[in-house]
């Protein structure tokens, strides 16, 4: 069994304070923050910024994705796709989707692990509930992103996958049918009884296979769909309470699907060499997957670490934007013509520009166009242009305009007109900002996001974002 | 190689236009008839009697039939024609280079649009079937990219500028207030222009143009022939007219100070038609203000103010109705709204009036009565750094 060989997490600027709630509808709520993904990200949107993450400055080659959700984009529809094309992956990428349940995460890190192929296993999810409930308060919008394979001289296995035990059982706990916004869930007490002797069952057989004691853990990761249960069990596991990890639901909230990956990471970005990590997963029933760092993870760590991105969140957003991104607050549009959905055929036409942002450079006098072009007007060169990877340059702001006319499901929209380092333009929106607080001159990166959706179609694009904090090379002692 | 112009050799010798504003009563066939019978009645030519037509409508109507069928035209050629915010000089210029051919003796140039139909607020055309990658920022927002890269670009301060864009926006309104066909027919307060809603930008609800139903049509003749249908037929000078190649949004040297295709087009047409020294010969200009700061840009472009200066010469009165260019003195597309079609001649109608000393006396230029008889219309159409534009000038002498 091969290991981790990269990993990176995304979590969303904003951040709704859990007292907010209590303050509109003087009940729900609580103490902390949650992370909600900005109107325009999804589940495919953010596995795409946290495969970024995990593989930028990374010399490392991908076989296989994996997209697991239990909020997919799309049905019918596999989103793996969108992932794949964001991330700019060669066409002989398989690329699948694990959608559905919360459990389909586990299980598509475990499918990775057990084969010899490279596989970027993308965890992502939107959690929500409705307004006043626990799931509103609790839940938390991340994505992460795991690649396990048997590792390479460039990309060696940071963690090894040693072994992993689970113990499956048929209950209701929490159910949602396909097209409600939110789920349903069965009173706590039962759940806890149920969940509690599968995790204790999951997390010994584990134990045994890898010969460990609860003693021997150096880091312990419990996630799950049940905080409860959670919490009982990790109570009675008899690992140390100092190799507790932080599982972020007072900052980023519970994130589903996305969990493991993101409390993984969090623990990845601080791990010592020759670490046990032991994972479990509460979700219809429980898995226990046990993790050894090794020497190469000081060296390799994701480009954006998980605790910058929760110091860098914006948590000035108020319940009734995050109603209205949820899409419990239907507002007046303006008085405009609907939004129009990219049609098939021209967006397939682009897919490298529009879901890679590949632009191109004339191969003649090296002028680089954003979009990419045939004809150079600076040297008249036809078809003589190569390919020009742009997702990961930076710009800055040459004029902007915060436009209060234009349609956004959020307004204002900002554009920008953008100069990259290193030559050529681009207008854009720009989000992820405050409109009060753009000026000519700011720093921007780019980031994939779903602009619109008209007519059941999603339209994933670029936007230019304000600098998020400074990602560290990945290298420490 | 570069273009030769036909100065001289075509005349418009009759003019229609509409009032423009809100036509709920009205089809764009309705307008269309109305400006036509009106152009018809200004050269007495009957409408059988005239060859061609080049119909421009931006998206009201679709193909010759539009203006064949209203006026049940006797299988005469009609040209339905597009060419975005140029729309309707284009069809005078296309029209004019049919007579200058010698292809037919006597055309028609009509424009019209009918925009209040769709309720939108602000313009909305229809798009080919898009890949989801086009920008999403409104024409206001585009436009207002202008004013933050001039104040940058000159040390001008932010105020400063706003005070010359309201100071466009009160002109255009006192003139139009002057205007019986003008869409807005009140003055505005130069306080209440400033303090109006912020639309994009830093331009407010005042800033902007607005929407209106409209149309308006020529009659253009061969110069010699002119004579037989007016005594004062206004000359043909030079008519230029660009499509830029879009490179201001693909290239950092472009600084949203300037539309270099209006620049080139006024090039263009001031050669065709001998214009030397613009800011001296020009009697009257009617320019494309479809926001505040793209009027005084305009005025750096067309050769009326030098660079950077513009601002100041906005607020020193030079191009109010009694400056000493009078710039939009029918209210232009500030009182007029927008009408796409129809604004290029509904420009070349106050050119009509002005310049054959047929305007209404309370918005009458001095600099006709001053000798100078030269006018010139432009319009542009798409936004800064990657637009289309045109210009044109005419005058009532020969030579």
């Amino acid at each position: 069994m091969g290991g981790i060989t990269a990993y990176g997490a995304y979590v969303p600027r904003a951040r709704l304070k859990r007292g907010a709630i209590t303050a509109t509808l003087g009940t729900g709520g609580g103490k902390g923050t949650r992370a909600v993904a900005s109107y325009d990200e999804d589940t495919t949107s953010m596995a795409v910024e946290a495969g970024r993450s995990a593989l930028r400055g990374r010399d490392l080659s991908v076989d296989q994705l994996y997209f697991a959700t239990a909020a997919p984009a799309y049905l019918d529809k596999t989103n793996a796709t969108a992932v794949h094309a964001g991330l700019a992956l060669g066409e002989d990428v398989l690329a699948v989707d694990f959608a559905g349940a919360v459990r389909s995460g586990v299980g598509a890190v475990l499918a990775a692990a057990g084969g010899n192929a490279s596989t970027l296993v993308a965890l992502s999810d939107l959690r929500t509930g409705r307004p006043g409930g626990s799931d509103e308060a609790t839940g938390g919008d991340a994505a992460a992103v795991l690649v396990l394979g048997p590792g390479t001289a460039t990309a060696p296995v940071l963690a090894e996958v040693v072994t992993h035990a689970s113990a499956t059982a048929e209950f209701l706990d929490r159910w949602r049918q396909p097209g409600d916004a939110t789920s349903r869930t069965w009173e706590e007490r039962f759940g806890e009884t149920e969940y509690v002797p599968l995790a204790d069952a999951a997390f010994a057989a584990a134990l045994k296979q890898a010969d460990l004691t609860p003693e021997g853990v150096d880091h312990f990761i419990v996630v799950g769909v049940h905080p409860r249960a959670a919490k009982a069990f990790s109570a009675r596991s008899g690992v140390r309470k100092e190799a507790f990890a932080d599982d972020l639901t007072a900052t980023v909230g519970n994130t589903g699907t996305a969990a493991l990956g993101l409390v993984l990471a969090d623990v990845l970005d601080r791990a010592g060499a020759d670490q046990t990590i032991v994972a479990v997963v509460l979700a219809d029933g429980a898995t226990a997957v046990v993790l050894r760092t090794t020497a190469a993870l000081p060296q390799h760590r994701a480009a954006t670490p998980v605790a910058a991105q929760i110091a860098s969140g914006d948590d000035s957003l108020s319940y009734a934007t995050f109603l209205s991104w949820k899409g419990f607050l239907d507002r007046e549009p303006p008085r405009r013509p609907d939004p129009v959905p990219p049609f098939a055929p021209p967006a397939a036409r682009v897919t490298a520009w529009k879901y890679g942002f590949v632009a191109s450079r004339c191969t003649e006098c090296g002028t680089r166009w954003l979009p990419p072009v045939r004809v150079c007007d600076q040297c008249r060169a036809v078809d003589k242009m190569a390919p020009e990877p742009m997702a990961d340059v930076t710009a800055r702001i040459r004029t902007f305009s915060v436009d209060n006319l234009a349609y956004t499901p959020s307004p204002p929209l900002i554009g920008v007109v953008v100069d990259f380092d290193g030559g050529g333009r681009f207008s854009c929106a720009l989000t992820d900002a405050d409109a009060t607080k753009v000026a000519v001159g700011d720093e921007v990166e780019m980031t994939f996001r779903r602009t619109i959706t008209a007519d059941g179609i999603h339209n994933y694009f670029w936007k230019a974002r304000p600098v998020r904090a400074a990602a560290t090379s990945g290298e420490e002692g | 190689m570069a273009s030769k112009g036909i100065r001289d050799r075509v005349a418009i010798v009759g003019m229609g236009c509409t009032p423009f504003g809100e036509h709920f009563d009205k089809s764009g066939p309705d307008l269309l008839i109305d400006a036509a019978t009106a152009a018809s009645a200004s050269a007495n030519v009957p409408i059988a009697d005239i060859d061609a037509y080049w119909l421009g409508t931006m998206g009201s109507g679709i193909s010759g039939l539009m203006l064949s069928r209203a006026l049940r035209l006797d299988n005469k050629p009609v040209t339905r024609l597009e060419n975005m915010c140029a729309t309707g000089s284009e069809s005078l210029r296309n029209a004019c280079y049919a007579v200058a051919s010698g292809a037919y003796d006597v055309a028609m140039a009509i424009g019209v649009e009918k925009l209040k139909d769709s309720g939108f607020s602000g313009l909305a055309v229809g798009s080919p079937p898009g890949d989801g990658t086009g920008t999403d920022m409104s024409a206001p927002a585009l436009f207002s990219l202008l004013g933050p890269a001039y104040s940058a670009k000159y040390g001008v301060d932010m105020d400063e500028l706003k005070a010359a864009f309201t100071h466009i926006g009160w002109k255009n309104h006192y003139n139009g207030a002057r205007n019986p066909r003008a869409q807005f027919r009140k003055e505005v307060p130069k306080e209440v222009i400033s303090a109006a809603p912020i639309i994009a930008g830093q331009l407010g609800i005042f800033d902007c143009s607005g929407v209106s139903d409209g149309s308006a049509a020529a009659i253009v003749v061969r110069a010699e022939d002119a004579h037989k249908y007016t005594d004062n037929p206004l000359y043909v000078k030079g008519l230029s007219f660009i499509a830029g190649p879009g490179s201001g949004h693909a290239h950092q040297d472009y600084d949203f100070t300037t539309f270099p295709e209006i620049a080139a087009a006024a090039e263009d047409a001031y050669r065709q038609a001998g214009v030397t020294d613009p800011r001296a010969q020009i009697a009257m200009a009617e320019v494309h203000d479809c926001f505040t700061p793209t009027e005084m840009v305009i005025m750096e472009d067309l050769g009326f103010a030098e660079r950077g200066t513009a601002w100041k010469e906005v607020l020193a009165g030079t191009f109010d109705l009694d400056g000493d260019l009078p710039v939009n003195p029918d209210g232009g597309l500030k009182a007029f709204g927008h009408p796409i079609g129809a604004s290029g001649l509904r420009m070349m109608f106050e050119c009509w009036l002005q310049l054959r000393g047929e305007a209404p006396e309370e918005r009458r230029i001095k600099t006709v009565e001053q000798g100078k008889t030269l006018g010139l219309t432009h319009n542009l159409g798409g936004m800064p750094g990657d637009c289309v534009s045109f210009v044109s000038v005419v005058g009532t002498e020969l030579g």
